[in-house]
């Protein structure tokens, strides 16, 4: 403090901080004790004491009763006899809500009954009890240093480097099988994310009906779902699905991004319908708009501009499956997706 | 008489004399306001009286040969069912601009709607009214229809048709109580924000599959306990935040607190 050139009067906080500040505080703070003891009014009225036991058998009561209800709720709802899906329904929220209901009742009461009684009539004296000190005696300390030592010079681990050094050596061996287990979390996904089940000619079939679709059936503002033909053979169905999902909309030629042109036929256009940001069917189509919605986090495309994000913490546009119709006259793909549809990742070629 | 004189000056009089008025006014207009006539259904006569129709109450905005002017679509050719659509659940004629026509009360008799479907379908070749038959759940299976509804329509109608928001205040509206024929047209025409889903892609027996599971699933108990209208995790985490959380909190501050 001596060193301290006083504060011009201008500045600020001068009268904030008065210069005795450190007179003002006390160097140690007195303990200011236990409050008041001030008596409850069951202490004192016997009338409010008995009003109290009142309350808390009432308290009992309620959990015997919900005890009851859950007990007459298990036996009284049956679920053996034969009965339609929506009695069985409804049974079992009965059953549900009843046995919740009864248990809630059950244990709330005797919880809630014990603290009102140990609150309004118990003894309530304050009382303080003296923390220990933490430090042990010094006799107590030698003794523990004592024994350390001994057991050091009886190991003898200054005197045999063999067994030390071998033991050192399994210690940072032990590690190592869980890391190598690591290895289980399986194959490395090489190049799965970036392949689907539509590739050149795989006709496009309606989701969930399963059925072609010529160009004729889609008027303009219409979608449909689709995924690949031949989806419901294969055994990793969903894993299958998960990627090739697809939407199939039909626009006016003229308001389609040129960029999208030469993948789309006569203003029908396919796109992914996973979501770039975190994977999600982006599936709510405004068809006046031409806008897709995601539904988790709000992205938006604009299917005029070659589904560009508009809005929302996509990255990167909707990837375009290129369509073209077959000898039969129904929609099929032209080839693949160009690139990996879903999510972004660092390996995404 | 004098007993009316008496009152006359009395604070209240002007109120109830404004009140007689009015009641007077109602009653009398009713009594006396030309009644709907009755339509024949004669095609020609349907068209024709449909264009009086038209032009009285659509060609402000859809322009007098209903070829559409500035925001307000050219029907020619949206069909008979656009029109039993939107002018059979009242979101036609439109009551103010906005992000989206709302459904409010219809402001057409039965035949009158017929007539306006008649003459805009005079127009050009469009999408038709289905029949009953062609609507009718009973014939619908409603476990497929939830398989077409949940790929199809869930995303923006709810997997229950609780309807859902869109962007910028337009939003896919509840479908309960949408009557079955009302529930086929809007697939069949695409209204306003949403698709159209042809029977091409989507056949009426698609359709009829989502309507029975509509009906179905509109008349089930929720068997879960409350449903909160089945908005999903939002609705059921925001109860759990407020109602749960605060009855815990609340015991809590029970717990701690001294008796008085």
């Amino acid at each position: 403090m001596s060193g301290h050139t006083p504060a011009p009067q201008s500045a600020p906080g001068r009268e904030v901080v008065p210069a005795d500040a450190d007179r003002l505080l006390p160097e140690r703070f007195e303990n200011p004790g236990l409050p008041v003891h001030h008596a409850r009014m069951g202490d004192t009225d016997p009338k409010a004491a008995k009003r109290a036991e009142r309350q808390v058998a009432t308290l009992f009561g309620i959990s015997a009763l919900g005890t009851l209800i859950t007990l007459v709720v298990y036996f009284a709802v049956k679920f053996d006899t034969p009965m339609s899906f929506a009695e069985y329904m409804t049974r079992l929220r009965i059953s549900t809500e009843g046995l919740g209901m009864g248990l809630f009742l059950a244990l709330f009461g005797i919880g809630a009954g014990a603290v009102h009684w140990a609150k309004t009539l118990m003894p309530d004296e304050e009382r303080v009890e003296e923390r220990h000190l933490l430090r042990g005696s010094d006799a107590d300390r030698d003794a523990a240093v004592t024994i350390l030592k001994e057991g050091a010079a009886e190991s003898g681990l200054g005197r045999r480097p063999l067994i030390r050094n071998s033991l050192i050596g399994a210690l940072v061996l032990v590690p190592l099988p869980a890391v190598v287990l690591l290895r289980d979390l399986g194959p490395l996904p090489g190049d799965d994310l970036s392949t689907t089940m539509w590739t050149a000619g795989t006709r496009i079939l309606t989701d969930p009906q399963g059925r072609p679709i010529k160009p004729a059936d889609m008027q303009i503002g219409s979608i449909v779902h689709i995924v690949p033909e031949g989806l419901d053979k294969v055994p990793d169905y969903l894993e299958q699905k998960a990627k090739a999902a697809a939407i199939l909309l039909r626009l006016d030629p003229a308001d389609l991004d040129p960029k999208s042109q030469p993948g789309a036929y006569e203003g029908i256009v396919a796109y992914s319908k996973i979501c770039t940001h975190m994977g999600c069917p982006v599936a709510l189509y405004e068809q006046q708009t031409h806008h897709l919605l995601c539904p988790c986090h709000q992205s938006t495309f604009d299917v005029t501009q070659d589904c560009k994000v508009i809005f929302g913490p996509a990255k990167r546009p909707l990837p375009q499956l290129a369509i073209t119709v077959d000898a039969d006259g129904y929609l099929v793909a032209k080839h693949g997706f160009t690139q990996a549809v879903g999510p972004s990742f660092w390996e995404r070629g | 008489m004098t007993a009316l004189a008496a009152r006359r000056r009395h604070p209240l009089a002007g109120v109830v004399l404004v009140i007689v008025g009015l009641v007077a006014t109602g009653v009398l207009y009713a009594a006396l306001a030309p009644g709907r006539a009755g339509a024949a259904e004669d095609p020609a006569s349907d068209i024709e009286a449909g264009r009086a129709l038209f032009l009285a109450n659509c060609a402000t905005c859809h322009g007098m040969d209903a070829a559409g002017r500035n925001n307000a679509p050219s029907l020619i050719g949206v069909g008979a069912a656009s029109v039993d659509f939107q002018v059979g659940t009242g979101r036609m004629p439109l009551q103010a601009t906005g992000p989206q026509a709302p459904q409010t009360q219809v402001r057409f008799s039965d035949d009158e709607i017929r007539q306006l479907a008649a003459y805009v379908a005079s127009l050009g070749p469009g999408p038709g009214i289905p029949s009953a038959e062609e609507v009718d759940p009973a014939t619908g299976d409603p476990s497929r229809g939830a398989a077409i509804f949940r790929t199809n329509c869930a995303m923006c109608h709810n997997f229950a048709g609780k309807g859902g928001a869109l962007t910028r205040g337009k939003y896919a509206p509840n479908l309960d109580g949408t009557s079955p024929t009302h529930i086929f047209e809007a697939m069949l025409t695409g209204p306003q924000s949403m698709p159209v889903f042809d029977n091409g892609t989507m056949t009426p027996q698609d359709k009829r599959d989502i309507i029975a599971y509509l009906t179905t699933t509109s008349k089930q108990p929720s068997p879960g306990g409350f449903s909160l209208g089945f908005v999903g995790p939002v609705n059921e985490g925001l109860v759990a935040w407020i109602v749960a959380l605060a009855a815990l909190i609340g015991c809590a501050v029970w717990l701690g607190s001294k008796s008085s």
